[in-house]
C-alpha cells in the first residue's frame, strides 16, 4: 500500500491528498483478476463442506424486497421467511437480514420481532443516489428512527465518476454520522458502473476510510451487479484495510446470486482471499431474493437425497 | 467450524490401466527384444502402476527401420489427407481427455486440476494448430515446395509427458515426417496411451512408434545412422550429450533444455495479481517447468509488502492428493528428483539465504516437497544460478530497470522472463532488452500452440509451436 498506518488519518484532509492516495492504490489487471476468480470457482465443495456452506450461506443472506409494489402484507411474509426459512425443517439457520425500503421498516421490524433477524434498510435515494443531501440524511434518519439496524446506501456515482471523491466522502461520513451509534452502515457503489476494477478499488478505500461498515458490490438494479471478480477485489481490499488499520469491514455482494453453486463460490472466494475471520454474517452477507429458495432446496436435497423442486419451498 | 473442503477425488475407474506394455513398433505393441521391462510407479503413492517393456538398440532399430519404411507413403500423402489423421487425433483426445487426465496424474503425480484444464486443452490443441498447416507448408515461408527431413527421433521428459509428445508429434505428422519417440522412464504410460489412439484413429502402421525406455534407449535412437532428425527436451548436461553425437551428422537438431526465469515485478505492478503470477510461475506443476519463473526480481520498495502477500497466498496452497480437484500442489515426480530438490535446498540454506516453507502438512508416503521461497538470495548463491526444478522460489531484489535486466540477463539459461507493471511503455522497454526466448507481461506460464517456443543459451535451440515449430521439420536449405 503506498501509505503506512498512520498517515491514513490525513488522506482525506484534502481533496487532492485524497485523490493521491486512490490513485497510488495498486492497479487492477483485469486478465489477471478475472482468471483468479475463475480459478476459485473451480474448488469442488461436496458433502460435509457443501452442507456447512449452504447452512453458512443461509444464515448470510439478506433477503431482499426492493419493489414499487411492496405492501406491508409481502414484508411481513419476507420477515416470517427471514426468521424460518424452511418450514418443513427447523434445523435451517435463520437468515442475516430482512432488507426492505425505508417506509416498510416499521413492517419489517415487527415481522422479525424477538428473532437474531436484522431489518436493513435501504435509504439515501436508493437506487439513483440522485437526491440532495439533506433528502438522503433525512431517508436515514427516518430509517434509523423506525428501527433500522444496518443502513445501505448508495454513493453519488456522479461524483465519483467526475473526481469528485472528497463529496463521495463526505456524503459518506454524513450519512454514518445520522446512522448513529445503532445501525451499521453498507456503502453501495454500484460498481456496474464504475466501469473499471481500478475504480472498484479505488472506491472501496474511499468507503472504508469514510467509515463504512460494509462495503457492497451494487444495487441490483443494473445490468451488471455482482460477480465473482468484483467481489474478490473488495475482498482483497478489506483483506489490505484490515492490515493496514485493524479495522474489519465486511463485505456484500448483491444482485444476479442465484443458485447455490453460485454463492458456494462466492465462499470459497471469501475463504481463500480474506480469509475465515469473514466467513460469518457479521462480515459477510449476500443480497439476493431468490438465492435463498434454491439454497433450501439443496439443503433438502443433502438431507433426503432426492430434489424436492419448487413446490416445496415457500415462495415469499 | 471452519470450512473445511471435503475430498473430491477425480474417479479412478475411468482409466484401465494393463498390468503390462510393451513397446509400440509398427503399429504393434510387441516385447523388448532382450525382454526387458521396468516398473512405472505413481510418485504420490508409490504405488507400482504398471510393467513396461524397455527397448534396447535392436528394438531402435526395429522402430527407425519402421518409421523409415512407413516414410515413403506418409510422406507422399496430400497435406489435406495427413490432415485428416491429425484432425481425427485431435478430436479422438479430446473424447478421451478425462481419461488422459487422470492417467497423466498418476503416472506424474501432478494435480488433475492441471491435467485437466490445463495439458490436456492444449494438447488437442497442438494437434488441431498443426493439422491445420499440414495442407499450406508451401504457404509457411519455407520455400514453394518445403520437403519433410525423414524419420525424427524424439525423446521427452517426464513434467509434461503427453504435452510434449503432443509439441514433438504434431509438428513432425503434419510436415510428413514419420517418428521414433521415446518417453521418459517414470511417466511412459500416457504415450503408450496415444499408441492407442493412433491406432484408433486408423494412423498408417510404422508412422508413429513408441520406445520407452531410460537414457540409453534415448541414446542409441539419438546415434542411429537413419535417423534424420533430432528432437530433445530435457536437462542442459544431456541436451550437450545429444549435441556431441549429433555433432559432424548430418541430422537436424532442435533442443529445449533447462532454464532459470526471472520474473521481474516493479513497483507500480498489479500486486494482487502478481502474486498469482509469481505462484503460477513457479508453483505450476510443482516447479517442474523449464520455462519456470523461479528467480523472482522484485522491486526493493515493495519487496516487504510483496513477500508478505506471497507469504499469505502460499499458506493458502492446498498440497496432497493429486487426484483430489482441490488440490493445488501434487507430488514430485521422482525419488530421484525429490533428493535432487531436497540437496539444492540444503546448499541454499548453507550458503546464508533465509529459507521459508510453506506450512502444510506432507503426506506420509510418495515424494513431497512444500512451496518454499528463499530469501535474502544473491546472484552468487546456488540457488539462484542452478535450475532446481521444484517448488522452490529464489527472491532476489533490484533499485533501478537497468539492474532488474542486468540480473535477469545474468544466467547461462534463457528461456522465459516475466515482467509486471502497470506501465506499457516500461514493459516493452525492458522486454527488449531481456535475453529470452519467451517474455510475458503481466502474466506467466501461459501456452499458446500458435506462439513458438524456445531459448538462447544453454536452453537450447530451434523453437517449437506456431509457424516457426514448422521449420525443425522441414528441409528448408
Amino acid at each position: 500500500m503506498p501509505t503506512t498506518a498512520h498517515t491514513l488519518t490525513d488522506v482525506a484532509a484534502s481533496e487532492s491528498t485524497l485523490r493521491r492516495f486512490l490513485h497510488g492504490l495498486p492497479g487492477v489487471d483485469a486478465v489477471g483478476l478475472e482468471a483468479r476468480a475463475a480459478s476459485l470457482g473451480t474448488r469442488s465443495i461436496k458433502t460435509t463442506a457443501k452442507a456447512y456452506a449452504i447452512d453458512l450461506a443461509i444464515s448470510m443472506v439478506d433477503l431482499t424486497t426492493l419493489e414499487g409494489a411492496d405492501t406491508p402484507g409481502k414484508v411481513r411474509a419476507l420477515g416470517a421467511k427471514a426468521v424460518r426459512p424452511d418450514p418443513t425443517d427447523r434445523t435451517a439457520p435463520a437468515t442475516a437480514a430482512v432488507c426492505v425500503y425505508p417506509d416498510m421498516v416499521p413492517a419489517a421490524k415487527a415481522a422479525v420481532a424477538g428473532s437474531t433477524v436484522k431489518v436493513a434498510s435501504v435509504a439515501t435515494a436508493f437506487p439513483a443516489g440522485r437526491a440532495p443531501i439533506v433528502v438522503k440524511l433525512a431517508d436515514v434518519r427516518e430509517a434509523v428512527a423506525a428501527g433500522a439496524d444496518e443502513i445501505d446506501m448508495v454513493i453519488d456515482r456522479g461524483a465519483f465518476l467526475a473526481g469528485n471523491y472528497m463529496k463521495v466522502y463526505d456524503e459518506i461520513v454524513a450519512v454514518k454520522e445520522a446512522c448513529g451509534a445503532s445501525a451499521r452502515l453498507k456503502v453501495i457503489f454500484e460498481t456496474g458502473e464504475l466501469s473499471t476494477y481500478d475504480n472498484i478499488r479505488r472506491a472501496s478505500w474511499l468507503g472504508m476510510l469514510a467509515g463504512a461498515d460494509f462495503i457492497k458490490t451494487s444495487t441490483g438494479k443494473v445490468a451488471v451487479n455482482a460477480t465473482p471478480a468484483n467481489t474478490l477485489l473488495m475482498l482483497e481490499a478489506v483483506r489490505d484495510f484490515r492490515a493496514q488499520t485493524g479495522v474489519q469491514v465486511g463485505v456484500k455482494p448483491a444482485g444476479g446470486i442465484r443458485t447455490s453453486k453460485d454463492a458456494i463460490k462466492f465462499l470459497v472466494l471469501v475463504n481463500e482471499t480474506a480469509g475465515e475471520d469473514w466467513l460469518d454474517n457479521h462480515w459477510f452477507r449476500f443480497g439476493a431474493s431468490s438465492l435463498l429458495n434454491d439454497l433450501l432446496m439443496q439443503r433438502q436435497k443433502l438431507a433426503t437425497g432426492r430434489y424436492s423442486g419448487p413446490d416445496y419451498v415457500t415462495v415469499d | 467450524m471452519a470450512f473445511e473442503y471435503a475430498p473430491a477425488p477425480e474417479s479412478r475407474s475411468i482409466v484401465d490401466i494393463a498390468p503390462s506394455y510393451g513397446l509400440f513398433i509398427d503399429g504393434e505393441f510387441v516385447e523388448a527384444a532382450d525382454g526387458k521391462v521396468f516398473k512405472t510407479v505413481s510418485p504420490s503413492t508409490e504405488e507400482v502402476l504398471s510393467e513396461v517393456a524397455q527397448a534396447g538398440a535392436e528394438d531402435v532399430d526395429r522402430a527407425v527401420k519402421a518409421a523409415r519404411k512407413a516414410f515413403e507413403k506418409w510422406s507422399a500423402l496430400p497435406g489435406s489427407e495427413r490432415a485428416k489423421y491429425l484432425f481425427r487425433i485431435a478430436r479422438i483426445i479430446q473424447e478421451r481427455a478425462r481419461e488422459l487426465a487422470v492417467l497423466e496424474t498418476l503416472d506424474n503425480g501432478k494435480p488433475i486440476k492441471e491435467t485437466r484444464d490445463a495439458d490436456l486443452p492444449l494438447v488437442a490443441a497442438h494437434f488441431f494448430y498443426y493439422a491445420g498447416w499440414a495442407d499450406k507448408l508451401e504457404h509457411a515461408g519455407f520455400g514453394a515446395a518445403p520437403r519433410p527431413l525423414g524419420v525424427a527421433g524424439q525423446v521427452i521428459p517426464w513434467n509434461f509427458p503427453l504435452l510434449m509428445l503432443a509439441w514433438k508429434i504434431a509438428p513432425a505428422l503434419a510436415t510428413g515426417n514419420t517418428v521414433v519417440l521415446k518417453p521418459a522412464e517414470t511417466t511412459p504410460l500416457s504415450a503408450l496411451f496415444f499408441a492407442d489412439i493412433c491406432r484408433q484413429a486408423g494412423l498408417p502402421k510404422g508412422v508413429v512408434n513408441i520406445l520407452p525406455g531410460y537414457g540409453d534407449t534415448g541414446a542409441s535412437l539419438v546415434a542411429h545412422p537413419d535417423v534424420n532428425k533430432v528432437a530433445f527436451t530435457g536437462s542442459t548436461a544431456v541436451g550437450k550429450e545429444i549435441a556431441r553425437t549429433v555433432a559432424g551428422s548430418k541430422k537436424k537438431l532442435t533442443l529445449e533444455l533447462g532454464g532459470k526465469g526471472a520474473n521481474i515485478v516493479f513497483d507500480d505492478a498489479p500486486i494482487d495479481q502478481a502474486v498469482e503470477g509469481i505462484v503460477n510461475g513457479i508453483f505450476f506443476n510443482q516447479g517442474q517447468v523449464c520455462c519456470a519463473g523461479s528467480r523472482l526480481l522484485v522491486q526493493e520498495s515493495i519487496q516487504d509488502e510483496l513477500l508478505e502477500s506471497l507469504k499469505r497466498r502460499l499458506s493458502t496452497l492446498r498440497l496432497g492428493d493429486p487426484l483430489d480437484k482441490n488440490t493445488d500442489i501434487g507430488a514430485i515426480n521422482s525419488a530421484e528428483q525429490l533428493s535432487r530438490i531436497t540437496s539444492l535446498v540444503e546448499q541454499g540454506e548453507a550458503e546464508g539465504a533465509e529459507r521459508w516453507s510453506a506450512p502444510c502438512e506432507l503426506p506420509s508416503s510418495g515424494y513431497w516437497f512444500a512451496p518454499t521461497l528463499f530469501m535474502n538470495v544473491t546472484q552468487a548463491h546456488t540457488v539462484a544460478r542452478d535450475e532446481i526444478f521444484g517448488p522452490v522460489l529464489s527472491v532476489l531484489s533490484f533499485r533501478t530497470p537497468d539492474e532488474a535486466v542486468a540480473k535477469a540477463n545474468n544466467t547461462p539459461y534463457g528461456l522465459s522472463a516475466g515482467i509486471w507493471t502497470e506501465k506499457g511503455s516500461r514493459i516493452l522497454a525492458v522486454a527488449n532488452k531481456l535475453r529470452a526466448g519467451v517474455i510475458w507481461s503481466n502474466t506467466f506460464n501461459k501456452f499458446d500452440p500458435t506462439s513458438p517456443f524456445g531459448g538462447y543459451k544453454e536452453s537450447g535451440f530451434g523453437r517449437e509451436g506456431g509457424r516457426h515449430g514448422l521449420e525443425a521439420y522441414l528441409d528448408v536449405r
